[in-house]
């Protein structure tokens, strides 16, 4: 190996290290460390002129080992590869001392600190002289992409993506896409039918030449690597035949089973044989098993008696098959909480407490009573209150802001005052109208008489005092403004659940090895320069299975997962990783402990030579293998033996 | 002056280096007695890095990684478990208490337990003192 000449580069980052640490101590004391041959400090080494610094002296200086003193690798490890890389040494010939993390932004300022510093700066100085110039590899990709859940997020990159003319397959466990915007009734601020704008580019995605929708089907097991992805996918039988169906809804019609409508959320019955609306798509319906009378009792099929299309088909079985893809967008959006768990606002027990999907399917001219705002017992309102943060900003249930409440709260009360005569009731804690003409709107709707109060509910009672409380339900709520108690009463309650994560969230998040936030959400690689991508390279996440987020940010969050697919499609190939494991075959004795320890199937035993060999291409570079292996014959690259040690001693010494 | 042990962490990249990066970032504020040293996975910290750590002066070894389930190479952090109980086995026998080597689950979002571990960690090393030197030669 040649003579080492090492380059140390520690950044103030502003005051952000250098207001903790004495940079320029750090850089003194590097500068004497064995093999520097510079030391320097600067105010920001990611910027323009700190990669000129280090580039320059890789020219002049002959430096051809480099150390970074600043940020956390996770971050801009991969910028400073790029200027060894540009200066024409492999990326691997840099270690990074993350001072700024790790460090100044952990402990207080103090000698103690920039001592730490220090011994961080010594250790990388160590660990980087055993570093190797590894190779970088590439491989090509499948271009085809994989998006699960046919929600408006799914939606959005698949019709991205597909308008490249890239394959892109659209994965949806309901009987059709849609997602929850497709039961909305208006969209806020500008008051768009949700149908309106959704149903055409539902239709659209069907038609797409490049789109192959695949409804009632689910992934279930996932392996490969990005660009390299083989999924299988269960797809449940339907009983109909997608290709004779012809939609004419007959079947539905004179299926004698009635079983309340999930789309509908309960205020409607579907049949047994159905399509959750009759915009669906596809427009095929399918069979309920666990309500359907031949499945339960083995006699009925009143559905195939009167299908002229001949497309029910009973003897339908579930289909398993696989499909390679490069990437894979994760959209399947969120729950609503469950409004029954939070007891003092009475809903499941008074008819007239609502949540607020339910009353979107109320407002809804396609829901179950065409679009007429009423009670229970069929009569409009006169008065309404709309309950703010049912779970969300509550240590109860969730700590998050639901980020939508405010919004469609507003629109609701809108709603109302446009087709009854109610007076309606605001109850919040604090009006969050944050995006574009969202204020605007929130100014529109307090013109429009609707009366706002500052507060929690504490509590909704058809408990009446007085005469004029009676057969109403009374909101009892303190008016933070006005510093009193008030009850309010009403004759309907809404209320503004919150939005949660997927009831299945941690099975799926296991699937695609996603991690999750605090809040249960799926967690993004970086919260700000990396908000669509995972810590799995090549699945992204967009809409609320990352978190709360409204249409307009949903779509653009697609969009952006869709551009990073395309730019790895558009490629055609990618870079592997060097830091794999490798094998020396004259040491390894063959005793297969590696075989079955590797989690990627990706190490097999030759036969022939007596001897484990590695797959590079499968390898994913965890490191298992190496700390394994008892003759010592498993180098995992980039962390091997004599760097990691090298490392403890530069710390310790 | 009193006693302050050193002590080597070997986070994963996945989770645990991740979730003091958090820490950090959120400025939350732990004693400096840890080293962090970024590995793959807390399957891939081999023995021989820990033995390495005490006999070249480290008081304590502090391994992290993902939480059980949630290994980003499936169950790297299960091998973990099973080398690290055989390995506290093989130091018992050396005379190095089982505190001085720990293992810990951090995730990606746990900044404020990572910062709860190594307060922890180190308090009860500052209690059982500084490794013997006879226990380092072994």
């Amino acid at each position: 190996m040649e003579e080492p000449r090492i380059g140390v580069y520690v950044c103030h980052c502003g005051t952000n290290i250098a207001g903790t640490i004495d940079v320029e101590e750090v850089a003194k004391y590097a500068a004497i460390l064995p093999h520097v041959v510079v030391s320097r400090h600067y105010e920001y080494m990611c910027s323009d002129p700190g990669q000129e610094l280090i580039k320059n002296d890789i020219k002049q200086l002959g430096i051809n080992r480099v150390v970074v003193a600043s940020c956390s690798p996770r971050l801009h490890e991969k910028a400073f590869q790029g200027v060894l890389r540009e200066s024409g040494l492999s990326p691997y010939l840099l270690q990074m001392a993350n001072i700024r993390e790790h460090c100044a932004w952990l402990h207080e300022k103090g000698a103690e600190t920039t001592e730490k510093a220090k011994r961080m700066v010594r250790a990388a100085v160590n660990r980087v002289s055993h570093h190797e110039a590894l190779e970088i590899r590439q491989v090509p990709i499948f271009p085809a992409t994989l998006v699960v859940g046919g929600g408006i997020a799914g939606i959005q990159a698949a019709m991205e993506i597909a308008n490249s003319n890239q394959i892109v397959y659209l994965v949806e466990r309901e009987p059709s896409i849609g997602g929850h915007m497709a039961q909305f009734d208006k969209t806020f601020p500008t008051l768009d039918c949700a149908a309106c704008i959704l149903t055409p580019r539902m239709t659209e995605v069907a038609r797409h030449r490049y789109i192959r929708i695949l409804t009632y089907s689910e992934v279930i097991e996932i392996s490969g690597y990005v660009g390299n992805f083989r999924v299988k996918i269960r797809r449940k039988p339907r009983y109909v035949d997608e290709e004779k169906c012809i939609g004419c809804g007959i079947c539905q019609e004179k299926c004698p089973w009635k079983v309340p409508s999930e789309f509908d959320v309960g205020m409607r019955e579907r049949k047994a044989i159905y399509t959750p609306f009759p915009q669906a798509v596809p427009n095929v319906p399918v069979i309920d098993t666990e309500h359907c009378a031949y499945f339960l009792k083995g006699k009925c099929r009143a559905c195939e008696k009167f299908c002229d299309a001949k497309a029910i088909n009973f003897e339908q079985k579930e289909l398993i098959f696989e499909l390679d893809v490069g990437n894979i967008i994760i959209a399947t959006g969120f729950d609503t909480l469950d409004a029954a768990k939070i007891t003092q606002y009475g809903y499941g027990r008074y008819p007239n407490v609502f949540t607020s999907l339910e009353f979107e399917r109320l407002c809804s001219p396609a829901g179950p009573t065409e679009g007429h705002i009423v009670l229970a017992n069929g009569k409009q309102p006169d008065s309404v209150a709309i309950i703010h943060c049912v779970g969300s900003r509550d240590k109860n249930y969730h700590e998050y802001c639901s980020r939508v409440c405010c919004m469609h709260a507003l629109k609701h009360a809108h709603l109302l005052k446009e087709k009854t005569k109610a007076d309606v009731y605001q109850m919040y804690i604090d009006m969050r109208c944050f995006g574009k003409g969202y204020e605007e709107f929130y100014q529109r709707v307090q013109k429009e008489k609707v009366n706002f109060i500052r507060g929690k509910v504490a509590k909704v009672t058809d408990e009446a005092i007085g005469e004029e409380e009676k057969g109403k339900l009374i909101v009892l709520v303190e008016d933070t403004l006005l510093g009193s108690m008030l009850r309010v009463p009403v004759d309907m309650v809404v209320l503004c659940v919150a939005i949660e994560p997927r009831k299945d969230a941690q099975e799926v998040a296991k699937l695609f090895h996603l991690g999750r936030s605090e809040d249960g959400f799926f967690l993004e690689r970086h919260a700000k320069l990396d908000p669509v991508a995972t810590m799995s390279e090549g699945i992204f996440i967009v809409g609320c299975c990352q978190g709360p987020k409204d249409i307009p940010d949903t779509v653009a969050q697609a969009s952006a997962a869709a551009a990073r697919a395309l730019a790895m499609i558009v490629r055609g190939k990618m870079e592997v990783s060097a830091t794999t494991a490798s094998i020396d075959e004259s040491k390894c004795s063959g005793c297969k402990i590696c075989n079955l320890l590797c989690p990627y199937n990706a190490i097999f035993f030759d036969d022939a030579t007596k001897v484990s060999r590695i797959n590079q291409v499968l390898c994913q570079g965890c490191g298992v293998c190496a700390a394994a292996c008892p003759s010592g014959a498993i180098t995992h690259n980039y962390f091997t033996a004599d760097e990691i040690m090298a490392e403890v001693e530069g710390v310790l010494a | 002056m009193s006693f302050e042990p050193k002590i080597i962490g070997f986070l994963c990249n996945w989770c645990s280096y991740a979730g003091a990066d958090l820490a950090g970032v959120s400025r939350m504020k732990c004693v400096p007695n840890v080293h962090i040293i970024r590995t793959m996975c807390s399957g891939g910290v081999s023995p021989a890095f820990i033995l390495k750590a005490f006999q070249a002066g480290a008081d304590g070894v502090l391994i992290c990684g993902c939480n059980p389930g949630d290994c980003h190479y499936r169950e790297g952090n299960y091998k973990a478990i099973r080398r690290v109980t055989l390995l506290k086995k093989v130091l018992e026998r050396l005379g190095i208490e089982e505190q001085r080597l720990q293992l810990h689950w951090i995730c990606a979002s746990c900044g404020d337990e990572f910062v709860d571990v190594v307060n922890n960690m180190t308090a009860e090393l500052k209690e059982l003192g500084p490794l013997r030197d006879a226990e380092r030669e072994v």
